[in-house]
């Protein structure tokens, strides 16, 4: 029976896991330590995700930057270019984690939040030493 | 050293990251009124500031949240539960009877303290260390300062990279630059496995099509002023580079990605025994050193691939600390935990047999369909199966203390589970 390996990528235990296929169907998942790692790998077969984490530049904050991830994992091919849309945005302090930074990214419904908080720059420059 | 500023509290934190914000919390809890963290950066949060990438708190929170947010929730309790905090304070010294030296701006600080939980995290192992051989021109850096100036400053590092070492950093950094739109050319790893963990090799590795080249070790960096190119080469058991398998590869920037150090300056000066395995300190199940009322936890105590794991074992560390700053007597170590063959380490050194434990451990090397074997030197106490075993990943054990009471020794070994 062909089979195809993975590694599970949800957490730090990096299962490995084998389907095997019968024709184009899946006929076993083994390996898997819990219920996440068949549904990754199932959901690996017919239309991978992975999730978006990075940075964009703030106006006026204690920070340069505010670090951003996608509020759900995106289709995998879109990633590339979901990080180029996002190197366009700007945002402007007070940022708070969870704040909208963009909507809906590719029409794909999902947003572009925040993950840290940015204060406004007060009189003296605070930046990260 | 005249015009000290004078302060005393009962549990004082050394370090601010995930590990000093829970002993500090934890500590909170367990009766202490006064807590004091101290911080040589601008914020706290310590190394998670700039690990913006998801997979912190799956074990406590039960979602892969970012370092930034895992960081926030934890400082969030710290303000609500007004623990006082220093920021760009650095500790210069700690001393065996609970002085603390700190330089910060208001002048020097004179600390002292009822118990003190040291939690300064690791840093990089950096080029030095490994002897990599060639010129030095600029474009080399640890994959962490190169995480720190990508992630926290914004700034373009370079465009073509290769990255010496597998460790979980390094990986992070490969696909984070290639998405930044860099060319990640090629990561070498001297060992015949990653040092970093799988999950990170298929998300950040195999997504991407970046080689990964096994046993193979960097024999010369080329370039005056900048990097021009590396040259890697295939090496034998004995580590030594094969002739006729060099590969060149015409790069601007490399990073080095060869592993932790538990940062133990403070411990050392303070007379505080060291593990030379871990590069941590010694420490007994309430995580005391060999220091009474100076206390260990997190990545200075020894390396975590997990920060959940940092943050439990910072809230025992705490604990201990409250308990004996309000004078409680606490149980003592007297029975050796020792690693056995196939472990490189195991933590706490030695334990009370009064108490259930947990013990911290990690392999020498990855095997598949292996035995834990806990002894007391003669009588099997406990076999844990383990289908996979890596050196990447931490192990814990819990025992029981019905299971441990009356042993001299416990010792974990591996074992073929055939
Ligand atoms: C790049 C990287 C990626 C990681 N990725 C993951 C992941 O995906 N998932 C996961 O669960 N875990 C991950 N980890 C592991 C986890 O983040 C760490 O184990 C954890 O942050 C360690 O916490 P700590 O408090 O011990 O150390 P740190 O976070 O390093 O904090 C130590 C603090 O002490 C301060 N300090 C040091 N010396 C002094 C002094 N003398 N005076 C005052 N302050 C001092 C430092 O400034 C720092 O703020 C990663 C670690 C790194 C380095
Ligand atoms: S299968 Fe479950 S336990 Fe294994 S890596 Fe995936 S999520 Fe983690």
């Amino acid at each position: 029976m062909p089979s195809k390996n993975y590694v599970c990528i949800i957490c730090p235990n990096s299962c490995e896991i084998v389907a095997d296929f019968s024709g184009k169907e899946v006929a076993k998942i083994i390996g898997q330590s819990c219920r996440k790692g068949e549904e990754y790998v199932r959901k690996e077969i017919v239309a991978p995700e992975r999730g978006l984490t990075t940075t964009v530049p703030v106006k006026n904050g204690d920070a340069a930057l505010v670090s951003v991830k996608a509020s759900k994992t995106l289709p995998k091919e879109l990633i590339p270019k979901a990080v180029s849309a996002v190197a366009k945005a700007r945002a402007e302090a007070p940022v708070k984690i969870g704040d909208v930074i963009i909507k809906n990214v590719l029409g794909t419904g999902v947003d572009i939040v925040a993950t840290k908080n940015v204060s406004r720059k007060a009189g003296i420059n605070t930046g990260q030493d | 050293m005249s015009e000290m500023i004078v302060k005393s509290v009962d549990v004082a934190v050394v370090g601010g990251g995930p590990a000093g914000l829970s002993a500090a919390l934890s500590a909170k809890k367990n009766g202490a009124k006064n807590v004091l963290i101290i911080e040589r950066g601008e914020s706290l949060g310590g190394i998670l500031n700039q690990c913006i990438h998801e997979g912190f708190g799956i074990d406590s929170f039960g979602e892969a949240l970012t370092g930034p947010e895992y960081m926030q929730r934890f400082i969030d309790q710290v303000e609500s539960e007004r623990i006082p905090y220093m920021r760009n304070s650095m500790v210069l010294r700690v001393s065996k009877d609970r002085k603390i030296i700190v330089s910060s701006k208001e002048g020097l600080y004179e600390i002292t303290a009822g118990s003190i939980v040291l939690c300064m995290g690791c840093r990089e192992r950096t080029r030095g260390q490994i002897c990599t051989p060639g010129t030095r021109p600029a474009g080399v850096y640890t994959a962490g300062a190169a995480q720190n100036y990508i992630n926290l400053r914004g700034y373009r590092i370079g465009e073509r990279v290769v990255i010496l070492g597998s460790g979980d950093i390094g990986l992070i950094m490969a696909r984070r630059l290639t998405l930044e739109g860099a060319k990640v050319l090629a990561v070498a790893e001297i060992m015949p496995y990653s040092s970093g963990l799988p999950r990170n090799m298929a998300q950040c590795l195999y997504d991407y099509e970046i080689p990964l080249f096994l046993s193979h070790t960097v024999v010369e960096i080329h370039g005056k002023k900048r990097v021009e190119a590396v040259t890697i080469a295939q090496v034998d058991e004995r580590f030594k580079p094969l002739k006729g398998t060099e590969k060149k590869f015409e790069c601007d920037t490399i990073l080095l990605s060869v592993g932790l150090i538990p940062e133990n300056e403070l411990t050392r000066d303070a007379g505080i025994m060291i593990d030379e395995t871990t590069g941590g300190a010694v420490v007994d199940e309430s995580l005391q050193t060999s220091v009474a009322g100076i206390y260990a936890c997190g990545n200075a105590l020894h390396v975590h691939d997990v920060v959940d794991y940092v943050s439990l074992e910072a809230e025992k560390a705490g604990k201990s600390a409250a308990k004996n700053a309000a004078g409680r007597q606490q149980e003592k170590g007297t029975i050796k935990a020792k690693p056995g063959e196939g472990v490189r380490y195991v933590l706490p050194h030695k334990v009370s047999g009064h108490a259930d434990v947990k013990f911290s451990l990690r392999v020498s090397s990855p095997e598949r369909n292996v035995k834990l074997i806990v002894t007391d030197g003669e009588r099997v106490i406990k076999t844990f199966m383990k289908t996979r075993v890596n050196p990447a990943e931490m192990i814990q054990l819990p025992l029981k203390k019905s299971e441990i009471s009356g042993s001299r020794e416990i010792i974990i070994k591996l074992q073929n589970a055939k």
